[in-house]
Protein backbone atom coordinates (compact mmCIF):
# COMPACT_ATOMS: atom_id res chain seq x y z
CA UNK A 1 0.00 0.00 0.00
CA UNK A 2 1.16 3.97 -0.24
CA UNK A 3 1.82 5.89 2.08
CA UNK A 4 -1.00 8.00 1.89
CA UNK A 5 -3.73 5.31 1.83
CA UNK A 6 -2.07 3.27 4.98
CA UNK A 7 -2.05 6.15 6.76
CA UNK A 8 -5.38 6.46 6.33
CA UNK A 9 -5.87 2.76 7.01
CA UNK A 10 -4.73 3.41 10.16
CA UNK A 11 -6.77 6.00 10.54
CA UNK A 12 -9.73 3.86 9.65
CA UNK A 13 -8.98 0.77 12.05
CA UNK A 14 -8.38 3.39 14.54
CA UNK A 15 -12.03 4.33 14.47
CA UNK A 16 -13.22 1.12 14.60
CA UNK A 17 -10.96 -0.12 17.40
CA UNK A 18 -12.04 3.07 19.19
CA UNK A 19 -15.60 2.32 18.69
CA UNK A 20 -14.91 -1.10 19.84
CA UNK A 21 -12.74 0.23 23.41
CA UNK A 22 -15.60 2.60 23.79
CA UNK A 23 -18.44 0.22 23.88
CA UNK A 24 -17.00 -2.17 25.76
CA UNK A 25 -16.91 -0.71 29.14
CA UNK A 26 -21.02 -0.30 28.10
CA UNK A 27 -21.43 -4.29 27.85
CA UNK A 28 -19.65 -4.83 31.30
CA UNK A 29 -22.62 -2.03 32.96
CA UNK A 30 -25.00 -3.82 30.55
CA UNK A 31 -23.54 -7.28 32.95
CA UNK A 32 -23.24 -5.82 36.34
CA UNK A 33 -25.50 -2.86 36.54
CA UNK A 34 -28.95 -3.00 37.92
CA UNK A 35 -32.48 -2.61 35.95
CA UNK A 36 -35.36 -1.26 37.17
CA UNK A 37 -38.08 0.51 35.01
CA UNK A 38 -39.61 2.60 36.66
CA UNK A 39 -41.81 5.55 35.33
CA UNK A 40 -40.95 8.44 37.69
CA UNK A 41 -37.10 7.07 36.82
CA UNK A 42 -37.29 7.82 33.35
CA UNK A 43 -38.36 10.74 33.27
CA UNK A 44 -36.26 14.29 32.28
CA UNK A 45 -35.02 15.63 34.43
CA UNK A 46 -35.74 19.67 35.27
CA UNK A 47 -34.76 20.80 38.58
CA UNK A 48 -37.00 18.22 40.53
CA UNK A 49 -40.06 19.29 38.68
CA UNK A 50 -42.29 17.20 36.36
CA UNK A 51 -40.89 18.63 33.09
CA UNK A 52 -42.78 21.27 31.00
CA UNK A 53 -43.42 20.91 27.55
CA UNK A 54 -40.69 19.10 25.35
CA UNK A 55 -37.33 20.52 24.75
CA UNK A 56 -37.36 20.33 21.14
CA UNK A 57 -39.85 23.11 20.73
CA UNK A 58 -39.38 26.11 18.32
CA UNK A 59 -36.75 28.01 19.37
CA UNK A 60 -34.23 30.54 18.15
CA UNK A 61 -30.87 29.38 16.88
CA UNK A 62 -29.17 32.93 18.35
CA UNK A 63 -25.66 31.81 17.00
CA UNK A 64 -26.46 31.40 13.11
CA UNK A 65 -25.62 34.70 11.72
CA UNK A 66 -22.07 33.52 13.45
CA UNK A 67 -22.35 30.43 11.79
CA UNK A 68 -22.66 32.22 8.57
CA UNK A 69 -19.72 34.30 8.65
CA UNK A 70 -17.80 30.82 10.27
CA UNK A 71 -18.50 29.31 7.27
CA UNK A 72 -16.63 32.06 5.11
CA UNK A 73 -13.36 32.50 7.45
CA UNK A 74 -13.36 28.38 7.68
CA UNK A 75 -13.13 27.89 3.35
CA UNK A 76 -10.31 31.23 3.46
CA UNK A 77 -8.85 29.14 6.21
CA UNK A 78 -8.79 25.99 3.92
CA UNK A 79 -7.56 27.87 1.18
CA UNK A 80 -4.78 29.24 3.40
CA UNK A 81 -3.38 26.14 4.14
CA UNK A 82 -1.85 25.26 0.81
CA UNK A 83 -0.50 29.20 0.47
CA UNK A 84 1.39 28.52 4.22
CA UNK A 85 2.88 25.04 2.93
CA UNK A 86 4.58 26.45 -0.09
CA UNK A 87 4.91 30.26 0.36
CA UNK A 88 8.18 30.80 1.21
CA UNK A 89 9.45 29.04 -2.42
CA UNK A 90 6.72 31.06 -3.95
CA UNK A 91 8.43 34.30 -2.60
CA UNK A 92 7.26 37.95 -2.98
CA UNK A 93 4.41 37.53 -5.28
CA UNK A 94 2.65 34.84 -3.27
CA UNK A 95 2.90 36.77 -0.43
CA UNK A 96 1.11 40.01 -2.35
CA UNK A 97 -1.72 37.78 -3.71
CA UNK A 98 -2.61 36.35 -0.25
CA UNK A 99 -2.65 40.21 1.35
CA UNK A 100 -4.70 41.17 -1.00
CA UNK A 101 -7.13 38.09 -0.52
CA UNK A 102 -6.88 38.65 3.51
CA UNK A 103 -7.34 42.24 2.78
CA UNK A 104 -10.87 41.38 1.11
CA UNK A 105 -11.88 39.07 4.05
CA UNK A 106 -10.86 41.61 6.22
CA UNK A 107 -13.31 44.06 4.55
CA UNK A 108 -15.91 41.47 5.35
CA UNK A 109 -15.12 40.99 8.72
CA UNK A 110 -15.40 44.73 8.82
CA UNK A 111 -18.95 44.93 6.92
CA UNK A 112 -20.31 41.96 9.06
CA UNK A 113 -19.07 43.87 12.25
CA UNK A 114 -20.61 47.42 11.34
CA UNK A 115 -23.99 45.50 10.60
CA UNK A 116 -24.36 43.88 13.75
CA UNK A 117 -23.83 40.75 12.57
CA UNK A 118 -21.37 39.52 15.31
CA UNK A 119 -23.78 40.79 18.04
CA UNK A 120 -25.40 38.41 20.37
CA UNK A 121 -28.81 39.13 20.97
CA UNK B 1 4.36 -5.67 4.84
CA UNK B 2 1.27 -7.78 4.20
CA UNK B 3 -2.02 -5.49 5.23
CA UNK B 4 -2.72 -7.94 7.93
CA UNK B 5 0.10 -7.27 9.85
CA UNK B 6 -0.79 -4.22 9.14
CA UNK B 7 -3.72 -4.46 10.45
CA UNK B 8 -2.65 -6.09 13.59
CA UNK B 9 0.05 -3.34 14.06
CA UNK B 10 -3.09 -0.74 13.85
CA UNK B 11 -5.14 -2.79 15.77
CA UNK B 12 -2.54 -2.97 18.70
CA UNK B 13 -1.54 0.78 18.45
CA UNK B 14 -4.96 1.74 18.90
CA UNK B 15 -5.60 -0.64 21.98
CA UNK B 16 -2.40 1.16 23.59
CA UNK B 17 -3.49 4.19 22.91
CA UNK B 18 -7.14 4.27 24.14
CA UNK B 19 -5.80 2.83 27.19
CA UNK B 20 -3.05 5.57 27.23
CA UNK B 21 -5.94 8.26 26.96
CA UNK B 22 -8.41 6.06 29.70
CA UNK B 23 -5.53 5.60 32.55
CA UNK B 24 -2.99 8.95 32.04
CA UNK B 25 -5.28 11.66 30.38
CA UNK B 26 -9.14 10.56 32.05
CA UNK B 27 -7.69 8.61 35.37
CA UNK B 28 -4.60 10.32 36.29
CA UNK B 29 -6.16 14.00 35.02
CA UNK B 30 -8.98 13.47 36.70
CA UNK B 31 -7.03 12.74 39.90
CA UNK B 32 -4.41 15.52 39.31
CA UNK B 33 -7.55 18.10 38.69
CA UNK B 34 -9.07 17.16 41.87
CA UNK B 35 -6.03 17.33 43.98
CA UNK B 36 -4.85 20.80 42.48
CA UNK B 37 -8.45 22.39 42.77
CA UNK B 38 -8.02 21.30 46.30
CA UNK B 39 -5.06 23.10 46.31
CA UNK B 40 -6.16 26.04 44.95
CA UNK B 41 -8.82 26.10 47.12
CA UNK B 42 -6.63 25.51 50.63
CA UNK B 43 -8.19 21.92 50.79
CA UNK B 44 -6.41 18.33 50.82
CA UNK B 45 -8.30 17.06 47.99
CA UNK B 46 -8.85 13.38 47.59
CA UNK B 47 -6.63 11.62 50.34
CA UNK B 48 -8.09 8.11 51.54
CA UNK B 49 -7.95 5.69 48.57
CA UNK B 50 -4.66 4.53 47.90
CA UNK B 51 -1.10 6.62 48.81
CA UNK B 52 -2.19 10.77 48.39
CA UNK B 53 -5.35 9.18 47.41
CA UNK B 54 -4.00 7.92 43.96
CA UNK B 55 -6.28 5.21 43.60
CA UNK B 56 -8.93 7.25 43.78
CA UNK B 57 -10.40 7.70 40.04
CA UNK B 58 -9.47 3.75 39.36
CA UNK B 59 -12.10 3.57 42.65
CA UNK B 60 -14.57 6.12 40.79
CA UNK B 61 -14.17 3.74 37.54
CA UNK B 62 -15.22 0.70 39.06
CA UNK B 63 -18.35 2.29 40.54
CA UNK B 64 -19.41 3.76 37.50
CA UNK B 65 -19.10 0.40 36.01
CA UNK B 66 -22.02 -0.50 38.07
CA UNK B 67 -24.13 2.31 37.80
CA UNK B 68 -27.23 1.70 35.64
CA UNK B 69 -27.46 2.91 32.35
CA UNK B 70 -31.12 5.62 32.18
CA UNK B 71 -32.46 6.90 28.71
CA UNK B 72 -35.13 9.12 29.38
CA UNK B 73 -38.18 8.36 28.12
CA UNK B 74 -38.53 11.14 26.09
CA UNK B 75 -35.05 11.04 24.27
CA UNK B 76 -34.08 9.65 20.77
CA UNK B 77 -32.19 6.68 22.13
CA UNK B 78 -30.13 5.58 19.27
CA UNK B 79 -28.32 9.09 18.76
CA UNK B 80 -28.26 9.59 22.67
CA UNK B 81 -26.29 6.27 23.11
CA UNK B 82 -23.92 7.31 19.95
CA UNK B 83 -23.07 10.16 21.17
CA UNK B 84 -20.22 9.73 24.00
CA UNK B 85 -18.89 7.24 21.49
CA UNK B 86 -18.14 9.75 18.92
CA UNK B 87 -16.52 11.83 21.77
CA UNK B 88 -14.43 9.67 22.96
CA UNK B 89 -13.46 8.21 19.39
CA UNK B 90 -12.66 11.77 18.20
CA UNK B 91 -10.43 11.94 21.10
CA UNK B 92 -8.59 8.96 20.11
CA UNK B 93 -8.45 9.79 16.75
CA UNK B 94 -6.11 12.99 17.72
CA UNK B 95 -3.95 11.20 18.79
CA UNK B 96 -2.57 9.28 15.95
CA UNK B 97 -0.62 12.02 14.53
CA UNK B 98 1.18 13.38 17.98
CA UNK B 99 4.91 11.96 17.98
CA UNK B 100 5.67 10.88 21.65
CA UNK B 101 9.70 11.47 20.96
CA UNK B 102 12.95 9.90 18.89
CA UNK B 103 14.37 6.64 19.31
CA UNK B 104 17.78 6.60 17.69
CA UNK B 105 16.16 7.94 14.27
CA UNK B 106 12.98 6.28 14.93
CA UNK B 107 10.30 8.56 15.83
CA UNK B 108 7.20 7.48 18.15
CA UNK B 109 3.92 8.29 16.49
CA UNK B 110 1.37 5.86 14.78
CA UNK B 111 0.99 7.63 11.64
CA UNK B 112 3.08 10.49 10.29
CA UNK B 113 0.43 12.03 7.89
CA UNK B 114 1.54 14.61 5.82
CA UNK B 115 -1.34 16.98 6.82
CA UNK B 116 -1.47 16.42 10.59
CA UNK B 117 -2.09 19.79 12.47
CA UNK B 118 -4.49 19.54 9.77
CA UNK B 119 -5.96 16.55 9.93
CA UNK B 120 -5.48 17.38 14.38
CA UNK B 121 -8.06 19.95 14.09
CA UNK B 122 -10.39 18.34 11.47
CA UNK B 123 -10.58 15.42 14.26
CA UNK B 124 -11.03 18.01 17.01
CA UNK B 125 -14.03 19.38 15.78
CA UNK B 126 -15.62 16.04 15.65
CA UNK B 127 -16.21 16.79 19.17
CA UNK B 128 -18.65 19.21 18.78
CA UNK B 129 -20.79 16.83 17.34
CA UNK B 130 -21.02 13.87 19.66
CA UNK B 131 -21.56 17.29 22.25
CA UNK B 132 -24.55 18.57 20.09
CA UNK B 133 -26.24 15.37 19.45
CA UNK B 134 -26.10 14.71 22.90
CA UNK B 135 -27.33 17.62 23.66
CA UNK B 136 -29.90 17.50 21.39
CA UNK B 137 -31.32 13.92 21.74
CA UNK B 138 -31.32 14.36 25.97
CA UNK B 139 -35.31 16.18 25.06
CA UNK B 140 -33.58 18.35 28.01
CA UNK B 141 -34.04 21.80 28.46
CA UNK B 142 -30.37 22.37 30.48
CA UNK B 143 -28.68 19.68 28.03
CA UNK B 144 -30.17 21.62 24.63
CA UNK B 145 -28.92 24.66 26.19
CA UNK B 146 -25.68 23.52 26.53
CA UNK B 147 -25.24 21.82 23.23
CA UNK B 148 -25.89 24.91 21.40
CA UNK B 149 -23.97 27.07 23.39
CA UNK B 150 -21.28 24.41 22.51
CA UNK B 151 -21.92 24.42 19.16
CA UNK B 152 -21.61 28.52 18.92
CA UNK B 153 -18.32 28.22 21.00
CA UNK B 154 -16.69 25.82 18.90
CA UNK B 155 -17.26 27.29 15.76
CA UNK B 156 -16.32 30.84 16.68
CA UNK B 157 -12.95 29.06 18.26
CA UNK B 158 -11.82 27.09 15.16
CA UNK B 159 -10.42 29.85 13.12
CA UNK B 160 -8.37 31.28 15.62
CA UNK B 161 -7.44 27.61 16.49
CA UNK B 162 -6.96 27.68 12.49
CA UNK B 163 -4.99 30.84 12.36
CA UNK B 164 -2.38 29.55 14.66
CA UNK B 165 -1.60 26.09 13.10
CA UNK B 166 -1.66 28.14 10.03
CA UNK B 167 0.83 30.38 11.55
CA UNK B 168 3.26 27.30 12.32
CA UNK B 169 2.68 25.50 8.68
CA UNK B 170 3.52 28.84 7.28
CA UNK B 171 7.13 28.98 9.36
CA UNK B 172 8.03 25.52 9.25
CA UNK B 173 6.40 24.97 5.73
CA UNK B 174 5.10 21.91 6.47
CA UNK B 175 1.65 20.54 8.08
CA UNK B 176 3.60 17.24 9.19
CA UNK B 177 3.66 17.27 12.92
CA UNK B 178 7.16 15.23 12.83
CA UNK B 179 8.35 18.30 9.94
CA UNK B 180 6.90 20.94 12.42
CA UNK B 181 9.22 19.50 15.36
CA UNK B 182 12.02 18.79 12.79
CA UNK B 183 11.97 22.32 11.62
CA UNK B 184 12.38 23.80 15.49
CA UNK B 185 14.82 20.76 15.93
CA UNK B 186 16.70 22.84 12.43
CA UNK B 187 16.28 26.56 14.03
CA UNK B 188 17.65 25.41 17.13
CA UNK B 189 14.94 26.85 19.05
CA UNK B 190 11.14 27.10 19.84
CA UNK B 191 9.00 28.59 17.05
CA UNK B 192 7.40 30.26 20.45
CA UNK B 193 10.82 32.26 20.48
CA UNK B 194 12.22 31.97 17.04
CA UNK B 195 11.43 32.55 13.99
CA UNK B 196 14.46 30.95 11.18
CA UNK B 197 17.11 32.33 10.59
CA UNK B 198 18.05 35.09 10.04
CA UNK B 199 15.09 36.59 11.34
CA UNK B 200 15.51 34.60 14.96
CA UNK B 201 14.67 36.81 18.11
CA UNK B 202 13.46 39.57 16.05
CA UNK B 203 10.63 36.96 15.50
CA UNK B 204 9.79 36.61 19.30
CA UNK B 205 7.01 39.03 19.38
CA UNK B 206 5.27 37.30 16.07
CA UNK B 207 5.84 34.35 18.45
CA UNK B 208 4.00 35.03 21.35
CA UNK B 209 1.46 36.23 20.02
CA UNK B 210 1.07 33.07 17.81
CA UNK B 211 0.87 30.85 20.76
CA UNK B 212 -1.04 32.92 23.15
CA UNK B 213 -4.28 32.71 20.48
CA UNK B 214 -3.47 29.34 19.80
CA UNK B 215 -3.70 28.55 23.66
CA UNK B 216 -6.85 30.97 23.97
CA UNK B 217 -8.22 29.06 21.40
CA UNK B 218 -7.48 25.50 22.31
CA UNK B 219 -9.00 26.06 26.02
CA UNK B 220 -11.94 27.71 24.51
CA UNK B 221 -12.15 24.30 22.31
CA UNK B 222 -11.51 21.97 25.44
CA UNK B 223 -14.70 24.21 26.77
CA UNK B 224 -12.48 24.45 30.01
CA UNK B 225 -12.57 27.52 32.20
CA UNK B 226 -12.72 30.30 31.47
CA UNK B 227 -14.88 29.07 28.44
CA UNK B 228 -16.77 26.40 29.83
CA UNK B 229 -20.18 27.82 29.07
CA UNK B 230 -21.16 24.56 27.75
CA UNK B 231 -21.80 22.76 30.81
CA UNK B 232 -21.40 25.76 33.49
CA UNK B 233 -22.83 23.44 36.46
CA UNK B 234 -24.43 26.58 38.10
CA UNK B 235 -26.73 27.51 35.51
CA UNK B 236 -27.36 24.73 33.30
CA UNK B 237 -26.64 22.27 35.67
CA UNK B 238 -24.10 19.87 33.59
CA UNK B 239 -24.93 20.88 30.42
CA UNK B 240 -25.34 18.28 27.25
CA UNK B 241 -24.77 15.31 29.41
CA UNK B 242 -26.82 16.14 32.14
CA UNK B 243 -29.05 12.92 31.04
CA UNK B 244 -26.07 10.93 31.01
CA UNK B 245 -25.39 8.52 34.05
CA UNK B 246 -22.70 5.94 34.72
CA UNK B 247 -19.91 4.58 31.84
CA UNK B 248 -21.62 7.10 29.42
CA UNK B 249 -20.86 9.85 31.58
CA UNK B 250 -17.04 8.10 31.91
CA UNK B 251 -16.85 8.27 28.14
CA UNK B 252 -17.80 12.46 27.95
CA UNK B 253 -14.92 12.67 30.59
CA UNK B 254 -12.22 10.78 29.06
CA UNK B 255 -13.52 12.15 25.69
CA UNK B 256 -12.76 15.86 27.74
CA UNK B 257 -9.78 15.32 29.41
CA UNK B 258 -8.27 12.98 25.86
CA UNK B 259 -9.06 16.03 24.51
CA UNK B 260 -7.38 18.05 26.31
CA UNK B 261 -4.76 16.11 26.55
CA UNK B 262 -4.12 16.25 23.04
CA UNK B 263 -4.46 20.03 22.39
CA UNK B 264 -1.46 20.65 25.17
CA UNK B 265 0.23 17.82 22.91
CA UNK B 266 -0.19 19.60 20.20
CA UNK B 267 0.61 23.10 20.90
CA UNK B 268 3.63 21.50 22.63
CA UNK B 269 4.45 19.99 19.25
CA UNK B 270 3.88 23.55 17.64
CA UNK B 271 5.19 26.21 20.07
CA UNK B 272 7.49 24.30 22.55
CA UNK B 273 10.08 22.36 20.81
CA UNK B 274 7.94 18.79 21.30
CA UNK B 275 10.26 16.03 22.51
CA UNK B 276 13.47 18.40 22.15
CA UNK B 277 15.67 19.40 25.08
CA UNK B 278 16.20 22.43 25.54
CA UNK B 279 19.66 23.79 25.19
CA UNK B 280 20.92 25.53 28.49
CA UNK B 281 24.43 25.93 28.86
CA UNK B 282 25.29 24.65 32.07
CA UNK B 283 25.52 27.43 34.24
CA UNK B 284 21.93 28.34 33.42
CA UNK B 285 20.76 25.14 34.87
CA UNK B 286 22.44 25.38 37.60
CA UNK B 287 20.99 28.68 38.40
CA UNK B 288 16.91 26.64 37.97
CA UNK B 289 18.24 24.10 40.09
CA UNK B 290 19.73 26.64 43.09
CA UNK B 291 16.18 29.44 42.81
CA UNK B 292 14.25 26.23 43.04
CA UNK B 293 16.01 24.59 46.25
CA UNK B 294 15.44 28.90 47.89
CA UNK B 295 12.19 28.23 46.72
CA UNK B 296 12.04 25.05 48.37
CA UNK B 297 13.93 25.70 51.12
CA UNK B 298 11.87 28.84 52.25
CA UNK B 299 8.84 26.82 51.98
CA UNK B 300 10.11 23.77 53.96
CA UNK B 301 11.69 25.75 57.18
CA UNK B 302 9.35 28.55 57.52
CA UNK B 303 5.51 28.36 58.59
CA UNK B 304 4.09 28.13 54.94
CA UNK B 305 4.83 24.34 54.96
CA UNK B 306 1.15 24.31 56.84
CA UNK B 307 -0.30 26.44 53.92
CA UNK B 308 -2.02 24.16 51.52
CA UNK B 309 -2.18 27.01 49.08
CA UNK B 310 1.62 27.05 48.57
CA UNK B 311 1.56 22.95 48.03
CA UNK B 312 1.58 22.98 44.07
CA UNK B 313 4.39 25.61 44.55
CA UNK B 314 6.34 23.27 46.55
CA UNK B 315 5.90 20.36 44.26
CA UNK B 316 6.64 22.55 41.22
CA UNK B 317 9.56 23.41 42.90
CA UNK B 318 10.99 19.94 43.92
CA UNK B 319 10.25 18.27 40.21
CA UNK B 320 11.94 21.43 38.85
CA UNK B 321 15.05 20.83 41.18
CA UNK B 322 15.52 17.37 40.61
CA UNK B 323 15.29 18.15 36.53
CA UNK B 324 17.34 20.78 36.54
CA UNK B 325 19.87 18.96 38.89
CA UNK B 326 20.00 15.79 36.15
CA UNK B 327 20.39 18.27 33.61
CA UNK B 328 23.27 20.76 35.28
CA UNK B 329 25.28 17.31 35.82
CA UNK B 330 23.96 15.81 32.49
CA UNK B 331 25.12 18.97 30.46
CA UNK B 332 28.50 19.07 32.49
CA UNK B 333 28.88 15.83 31.51
CA UNK B 334 29.03 16.56 27.84
CA UNK B 335 25.55 14.26 27.57
CA UNK B 336 23.57 15.26 24.59
CA UNK B 337 20.83 14.57 24.62
CA UNK B 338 20.51 14.22 28.81
CA UNK B 339 16.98 12.72 28.93
CA UNK B 340 15.72 9.95 26.82
CA UNK B 341 13.18 12.00 24.67
CA UNK B 342 9.77 11.00 25.66
CA UNK B 343 10.34 12.24 28.93
CA UNK B 344 11.03 16.33 27.60
CA UNK B 345 7.66 15.78 25.39
CA UNK B 346 5.46 14.52 28.51
CA UNK B 347 7.09 17.18 30.87
CA UNK B 348 6.00 20.13 28.69
CA UNK B 349 2.85 18.13 27.94
CA UNK B 350 1.88 18.45 31.90
CA UNK B 351 3.44 22.06 32.21
CA UNK B 352 0.77 22.65 29.66
CA UNK B 353 -1.97 20.98 31.23
CA UNK B 354 -0.97 21.80 35.16
CA UNK B 355 -1.15 25.50 33.29
CA UNK B 356 -4.88 24.58 32.07
CA UNK B 357 -6.07 23.39 35.63
CA UNK B 358 -4.64 26.59 37.03
CA UNK B 359 -6.61 28.80 35.29
CA UNK B 360 -9.72 27.11 35.77
CA UNK B 361 -9.71 27.20 39.24
CA UNK B 362 -8.14 31.07 39.14
CA UNK B 363 -10.82 32.64 36.66
CA UNK B 364 -13.99 32.75 36.45
CA UNK B 365 -16.66 32.00 33.59
CA UNK B 366 -16.96 34.23 30.72
CA UNK B 367 -20.37 35.53 29.61
CA UNK B 368 -21.54 34.21 26.35
CA UNK B 369 -21.46 37.42 24.91
CA UNK B 370 -18.32 38.38 26.19
CA UNK B 371 -16.83 35.08 24.84
CA UNK B 372 -17.85 35.38 21.32
CA UNK B 373 -16.61 38.88 21.05
CA UNK B 374 -13.25 37.73 22.15
CA UNK B 375 -13.44 35.17 19.30
CA UNK B 376 -14.45 37.54 16.55
CA UNK B 377 -13.35 40.75 17.55
CA UNK B 378 -10.19 40.55 19.44
CA UNK B 379 -8.53 37.02 17.95
CA UNK B 380 -9.96 36.90 14.62
CA UNK B 381 -8.53 40.17 13.98
CA UNK B 382 -5.25 39.73 15.42
CA UNK B 383 -4.78 36.12 14.29
CA UNK B 384 -4.80 37.46 10.29
CA UNK B 385 -2.93 40.50 11.05
CA UNK B 386 -0.35 38.27 12.80
CA UNK B 387 -0.40 35.78 10.00
CA UNK B 388 0.36 39.07 7.49
CA UNK B 389 2.66 40.20 9.39
CA UNK B 390 4.81 37.20 10.12
CA UNK B 391 4.29 36.66 6.10
CA UNK B 392 6.10 39.98 4.98
CA UNK B 393 8.73 39.28 7.57
CA UNK B 394 9.42 36.10 6.10
CA UNK B 395 9.24 37.35 2.64
CA UNK B 396 11.43 40.31 3.11
CA UNK B 397 14.25 38.83 5.28
CA UNK B 398 13.53 35.27 5.65
CA UNK B 399 15.90 34.04 2.88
Amino acid sequence: MPKVLLDWFYVAVFAVVGTLMAVLPLGVVWLLAPRADLPQKNITYESGVIPFGQAWAQFNVRYYLFALVFVVFDVEVIYLYPWAVVFRQLGTFAFAEMLLFVLILLVGLAYAWRKGALEWV
Amino acid sequence: MPWFIELLKATGLAVVIFTFLAVVSAMFGVYLERKISGWIQARLGPKHVGPQGLLQTVADTVKLLQKEHITPRNADALIFNAAPVIVAVAALLDWIVIPFGKFGGRVLVVRDINIGVLYFAAMASVTVIGIISGGWSSNNKYALLGGLRSAAQMISYEIPLALGILWVAMVAGTLSTVGIVDAQVKQGSWFMFKLPPPIGWFGLPFGILASLTFLTAATAEVNRVPFDLPEAESELVAGYFAEYTGMRFALFQLGEYGEMFGMAGVATIMFFGGWTEPHLQPWMWLLVTLASLVVVAVILFSGLRQTLLVRPILILASLGFLLSLVMFFGSRAGLSPVLPSPVWFLTKLFALVFFLMWMRWTYPRLRLDQLLNLSWKVLLPLGLLNLVATGFVLTAWGR
